[in-house]
């Protein structure tokens, strides 16, 4: 393998391979062999896409057909007479073959109505909409610190491999991915918040700062920021520490042990003997040569903690309290609140989908651009 | 588990190797520890798991329970101990369901080739990127809580894993010579499927499947903590955290305990699947 190929960074060949506008793709004619690739693989990702959208979906209308709970039933209530169940059944299409039924509810679906919420009584669409941005606040936030942690941690690991060092970080990130993220946040709220009264109890504000700032973006770091309300912004911020520092314990466990697999494995390559023969530390050697390699592989597991941070949050909002989308999704199933957790499923279900066809996507254009 | 396909000659080999490994030792000790503690629960349980005692409800550990009693006055490490047996149950029922779906569709689309390939893995692909804890909740949640629905649901969701492995090497396998001679003298399409193929294909499954156990026994407990596992009385880990909750300020041990054990037993798989990978596939870091 040529050294030169190496060293030129991911990033230049980045800029060249993807065109600033990708709308004129259509208008104009492929100018390089480059183009059509890059289109090529365009249609692919957005098709692989669409087919894993419409299996989520086929999943989550069987679900509502697996369902012990009767819509209709439910609508009418146990002492209506057969003709008004039947009438209900008519409204709610449930007297239509299943394949009719399941183009009608992709359709419902596709235009933003995901039903009405039995326990909010709120369109379910609405209910996502309030409660998503918490949890993306928290997992965006705990997947910034897991990945630099992470990142850190598995190259320092990977530079002394067999030291005390590296023995700690493999440690460290052993439990990480062993430990129950439940039990970790609960015993976190007993010794910070019970026993050191370092961090503020369970949601999201302190009670006093509730209701007073206008929600703008559902963030609550960005809302108390735009309101200009100190005490606000360092109340969301205390509160936000706790499950975010958690959770990217947890990221960071899967993030560090797979940096540190990747650079050992690529440390073994012969370009790599190569460049310190010619007399490039480790150092160098690593962040110029064997980084810019792994990348696409830790993008991909980036992406992929990512992910699971978004639909983990189920077991993470209920031990903080956290008025997420997880919460919204317990809350539903508890109540059997069918059209809120096929909604919530669904919609988190998408998020998580398009992520990993994204970064799918990304990785695939960053490796064909470093070829 | 995979010392069975080594030839007889080898199994000294790899055995030796074990117990070289530390994460492996380890590992195995602490699983074989559960594995004794659930079979033999009843005799090494000093009281009844579900027999409630108000009078002794939230009490502190002591000698004469070990680690205190919950809001029931139970005993939790009775519990604990009794504990082990809907963990293993569900594990191995999520084993039992989903390596065979895997491997064989794997096998299927890597020996065929051509259209069944590009269905199958096509299907596994759209799989694989599915929300796997989520669904499994509301899965669970819509079907009804219990043991075989809460396996049900991870199994289904957790296969495609092995079936793009199992691809893989059968890819690999059906282009070598030796496959070749053996269809040459004759030996049926099913045999040839199940004595030739499936024994290599089934090490790098178990190695997976070590790797994946830990997983699985984080994902149950979060069944159990959310409601979803197993019905009470029944002494199941996740539950007990769920209701240790409740007094977590005043009573930690409650919820301590349980969670605890928890860790040590995702941990022990996972020791045991890092030394397991280590000897088993050196070409590995």
């Amino acid at each position: 393998m040529p050294i030169r190929s190496i060293t030129t960074g991911w990033k230049s060949n980045l800029g060249q391979a993807i065109p600033s506008q990708p709308d004129d793709q259509n208008s104009r004619q492929p100018r390089g062999w480059r183009d059509l690739p890059y289109l090529w693989t365009l249609v692919r990702w957005l098709w692989s896409f669409a087919i894993t959208l419409l299996g989520l979906s086929i999943i989550t209308f069987a679900m509502t057909r697996l369902s012990p709970i009767d819509p209709a039933l439910q609508l009418v209530g146990d002492h209506a007479s057969q003709s008004t169940y039947a009438q209900a059944r008519e409204t709610l299409g449930l007297d239509e073959p299943l394949p009719v039924q399941f183009v009608n509810y992709l359709r419902t679906a596709l235009s933003g109505n995901l039903g009405q919420s039995i326990s909010t009584g709120q369109p379910v669409a609405r209910d996502i909409a309030r409660t998503f941005p918490a949890t993306l606040e928290l997992a965006t936030v705990a997947i910034v610190l897991g990945s630099v942690f992470g990142l850190s941690l598995g190259i320092i690991g990977a530079m002394r491999p067999g030291s005390v060092l590296d023995g700690v970080v493999r440690l460290v990130s052993l439990v990480g991915y062993s430990v129950p993220i439940f039990w970790l946040g609960l015993l976190m709220l007993l010794l910070f918040y019970a026993k050191l009264h370092w961090a503020p109890g369970p949601g999201r504000l302190d009670v006093v700062f509730q209701y007073t700032v206008p929600s703008v973006t559902g963030f609550a770091l960005v809302d108390t920021w735009l309101s200009g309300k100190v005490g606000a912004f360092r109340s969301a911020l205390s509160h936000l520490a706790l499950p975010a520092l958690v959770l990217a314990f947890y990221a960071m466990a899967g993030i560090s042990r797979l940096t540190r697999a990747s650079i050992l494995a690529e440390l073994g390559q012969e370009y790599v003997l190569t460049a310190r023969a010619k007399g490039a530390g480790l150092v160098r050697v690593v962040f110029k040569h064997v980084l810019p390699n792994v990348t696409g592989t830790l993008l991909t597991v980036i992406a992929l903690s990512y992910a699971s941070l978004l639909e983990g949050a189920v077991l993470t909002e209920t031990v903080f309290a956290w008025p997420g989308i997880g919460r919204y999704l317990t809350t539903a199933m508890f109540a059997g609140d069918m059209p809120a957790i096929l909604g919530g499923t669904l919609v988190v279900g998408a998020c998580f989908v398009a992520l990993n066809a994204f970064t799918d996507f990304a990785v695939n254009r960053l490796e064909s651009a470093q070829r | 588990m995979s010392l069975a396909f080594a030839p007889p000659a080898n199994r000294t080999r790899l055995l030796r190797q074990f117990l070289r490994s530390p994460s492996a030792v380890i590992g195995g000790a602490v699983i074989l520890l559960i594995l004794v503690l659930a079979v033999f629960a009843p005799i090494m349980a000093p009281y009844d798991p579900i027999v409630q005692n108000t009078a002794i409800r939230l009490a502190a550990p002591d000698a004469a329970h070990w680690l205190g009693t919950d809001a029931f006055g139970r005993d939790i490490l009775s519990r604990l101990i009794y504990g082990t047996r809907p963990t293993l149950l569900l594990v191995l029922f999520v084993v039992v369901l989903m390596a065979p779906i895997g491997i064989a569709v794997g096998v299927l689309a890597g020996y065929f080739g051509g259209m069944t390939e590009r269905v199958l893995m096509r299907l596994t692909d759209i799989v694989m990127s599915f929300p796997r804890l989520l669904l499994a909740f509301a899965f669970v949640a819509i079907l009804g809580p219990g043991l075989i629905n809460g396996a049900l649901a991870l199994a289904l969701t957790s296969w495609p894993a092995y079936a793009r492995q199992a691809r893989v090497e059968t890819t690999a396998l059906r282009r070598s010579d030796y496959l070749a001679a053996s269809e040459m003298v004759g030996i049926g399409r099913l045999r040839l499927l199940f004595g030739h193929v499936l024994p290599l294909v089934m090490p790098s499954a178990i190695i997976r499947l070590a790797l994946d156990l830990g997983g699985i026994i984080l994902a149950a407990a979060g069944l159990g903590f959310l409601g979803l596992g197993v019905r009470p009385p029944t002494a199941e880990w996740g539950s007990m955290v769920a209701e240790g909750t409740q007094v977590i300020f005043d009573q930690w041990w409650v919820a301590a305990a349980p969670g605890f054990a928890i860790l040590i037993t995702s941990l022990g798989f996972n020791l045991l699947a890092d030394g397991l990978r280590d000897i088993l596939d050196p070409r590995h870091d």
